[in-house]
């Protein structure tokens, strides 16, 4: 069988979900071969096997993280050519699609983003998107080349499939034309405790309707009865109550949860790009005429300030 | 020296309005209200304070699109670019982003460049992978996703917030830049920028002009294809209720019927 290239988002060797989920979406259209770049490839090589990498080809030099992107690219390069794949898949994130991007144009190969899906084709991979602010899904295949796909969180379930896994050293020449891009210096975002908003089964997120920096501990209190990550709209953002890395919609993250649970949202067209295809959606806002009671399928007209705490309690309280 | 900057920007179908497929499976352009792309207007502005800040500098917005591009270049124009230039050709319809970014590279070598601007992503396509590939295509350095950057001797620096971290990055001219909408607000043109917009000069160019053959772009030659598009059904309505002093209660009973508690 073919093999396909899955190009692995860690951190320090702990495998990030998303990968998981990848290499589930290989073994639909042939045989998982994992790249690793970075330090920690022996941590991860046992997980990544038993969801299924064939073998793992890892790389580990200075340049990937002194430099900006492109010498992972001339890594993921150097595992194309040796194992001349019928498909590289490579995860959603903003640097992944720029990796991909860059390896589609070296190896002349066509490129489908943010797939929410994929499936053998009589013609080739056939990978689902989803476009318009979610108003549309579309079906797609690459016609030139190798399929160069990257995939969104969540859109596939990871599955236990014991391979053998094996690490394989993969020599990498990091050209100079990539070391233009030198990153001078690297401030990690803390860790909140609570799950990362791409990967979380579920999002709560607040908006302008929380009226202040003060008053988030009511969306953070929630979050944290169900096991939650925590959103926020970008007028929230804006306004310096949430960090930017929590904003959901088309110029922050985009999420789909199993539960979305939107507070004090309005459900403005560029908030909806990033979580209209969360599985249930629901909804807590003062104003019965919100855009965002079109998509939920429970909402409370009300004012959060009463809402919230009382849900909150009530799920403390369930849960005994 | 004069600092060539080029801003490349896209005119996109209105974000707020209905959007549509074509019957070639090509985003539709024609049915719908058409402007230039928001996130492109932080771009524009980030050029434009750059150029303020310069001793030299001159901005060029350039698109790859049809006709009714010219609005977007109209657009960035009055906001204070001082020149544009507008890639238009029949044979383009349809082309996907290797193919655009091919002649976006074409014709930013053509014009000549020391920093190519770019917007995060189109508001229509979505990709946010175009400044990537033109870093790629040009051989020159990748300085994307900034929410803050400077430029100062022929050195460009800037804070990108990645997925898991912050980093702060440095690359020498020429190089590619996008920026976030976290960059600064975007000016609105005045009436004045208006009224001068319509002075300044605004170039076409076809495909051959740029170096292009006609079958390296346009749907025939795309390097994907699109089998079907379908409108994703109206979500079912849902059930809505009115607290009146058990709205809370009543989600969570929701919520636990559903197991999510
Ligand atoms: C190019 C571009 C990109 C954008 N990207 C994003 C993005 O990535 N993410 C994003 O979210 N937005 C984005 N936006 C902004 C978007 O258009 C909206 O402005 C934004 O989503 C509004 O945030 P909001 O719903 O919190 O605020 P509002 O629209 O002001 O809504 C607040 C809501 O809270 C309700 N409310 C107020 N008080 C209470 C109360 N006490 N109890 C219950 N409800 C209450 C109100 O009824 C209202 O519905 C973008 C815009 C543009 C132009």
């Amino acid at each position: 069988m073919a093999e396909v290239l899955v190009y692995v988002d860690h951190v320090d060797g702990a495998v990030r979900k998303p990968t998981l989920e990848l290499l589930a979406l290989a073994r639909r259209i042939g045989e998982p071969v994992a790249v690793f770049l970075g330090a920690g490839a022996d941590t991860a090589a046992p997980t990544l096997a038993e969801y299924g990498a064939t073998k793992v080809l890892a790389a580990e030099v200075p340049a990937f993280d002194a430099y900006l992107v492109a010498p992972k690219v001339d890594a993921l390069q150097a595992a194309y050519e040796a194992v001349s794949p019928a498909a590289v898949l490579v995860p959603s994130s903003a640097e992944g699609k720029e990796i991909a991007a860059r390896l589609a144009v070296r190896t002349g190969s066509g490129l489908i983003t943010d797939a929410v899906d994929l499936e053998a084709g009589e013609e080739g991979s056939v990978a689902t998107q989803s476009v318009f602010a979610a108003a549309f899904t579309t079906k797609s295949l690459v016609s030139r080349g190798t399929p160069v796909i990257t995939v969104k969180p969540n859109s596939a379930a990871p599955e236990v499939a014991p391979a053998a896994g094996a690490v394989e050293q993969l020599a990498v020449t990091v050209a100079d034309a990539s070391k233009g891009t030198e990153v001078v210096s690297r401030t990690p975002r803390e860790s909140t405790g609570r799950p990362e908003l791409t990967e979380a089964a579920i999002v709560v997120s607040g908006g302008r309707g929380l009226n202040g920096r003060e008053n988030f501990h009511l969306i953070e209190s929630l979050a944290d009865s169900v096991g939650a990550a925590v959103g926020a709209s970008r007028a929230a953002v804006d306004a310096g109550w949430y960090p930017h890395a929590n904003q959901v919609g088309q110029t922050g993250k985009s999420v789909s949860p199993q539960l979305y649970v939107a507070v004090g949202i309005s459900g403005a067209i560029q908030h909806r790009a990033g979580m209209q295809t969360s599985k249930t959606i629901v909804a807590v806002n003062k104003d019965a005429e919100a855009p965002i009671f079109d998509l939920v399928d429970y909402g409370v007209v009300g004012d959060l300030f009463e809402v919230v705490p009382q849900l909150t309690e009530e799920i403390s309280a369930r849960k005994g | 020296m004069t600092m060539r900057i080029v801003v490349c920007v896209k005119y996109v179908p209105d974000a707020t309005g209905d959007r549509y497929f074509a019957d070639d499976l090509t985003t539709d352009r024609e049915a719908v209200d058409g402007l230039l792309s928001e996130l492109d207007e932080y771009a524009v502005e980030q050029a434009l304070q750059i150029a303020e800040a310069a001793d030299d500098a001159e901005i060029t917005v350039l698109t790859v699109g049809p006709e009714d591009a010219k609005d977007a270049l109209r657009k960035a124009l009055s906001m204070g670019a001082d020149k544009a230039l507008h890639v238009e050709d029949d044979a383009l319809h349809g082309t996907d982003v290797l193919g655009t970014s091919l002649v976006l590279a074409k014709a930013v070598e053509h014009t000549g460049y020391d920093l190519v601007l770019c917007g995060m992503a189109s508001t229509d396509g979505g990709m946010g992978v175009l400044p990537a590939i033109l870093a790629e295509r040009l051989g020159v350095p990748q300085m994307t996703l900034l929410s803050e950057l400077a430029v100062q001797d022929g050195v460009v620096t800037g804070r990108r917030d990645g997925d898991s971290a912050s980093e702060e990055l440095r690359a020498v001219l020429p190089a590619v830049v996008s920026v976030t909408d976290q960059s600064g607000e975007a000016r609105y043109p005045s009436f004045k920028g208006i009224m001068a917009a319509k002075k300044k000069p605004l170039e076409s160019l076809d495909l051959s002009d740029v170096g292009i053959e006609e079958d390296q772009v346009g749907l025939e030659n795309a390097w994907t294809t699109v089998l079907e598009a379908t409108k994703r059904p109206a979500r079912t309505a849902g059930t809505i209720v009115n607290d009146e002093g058990e709205g809370g209660k009543q989600l969570a009973a929701y919520l636990a019927d559903g197991r999510f508690v």
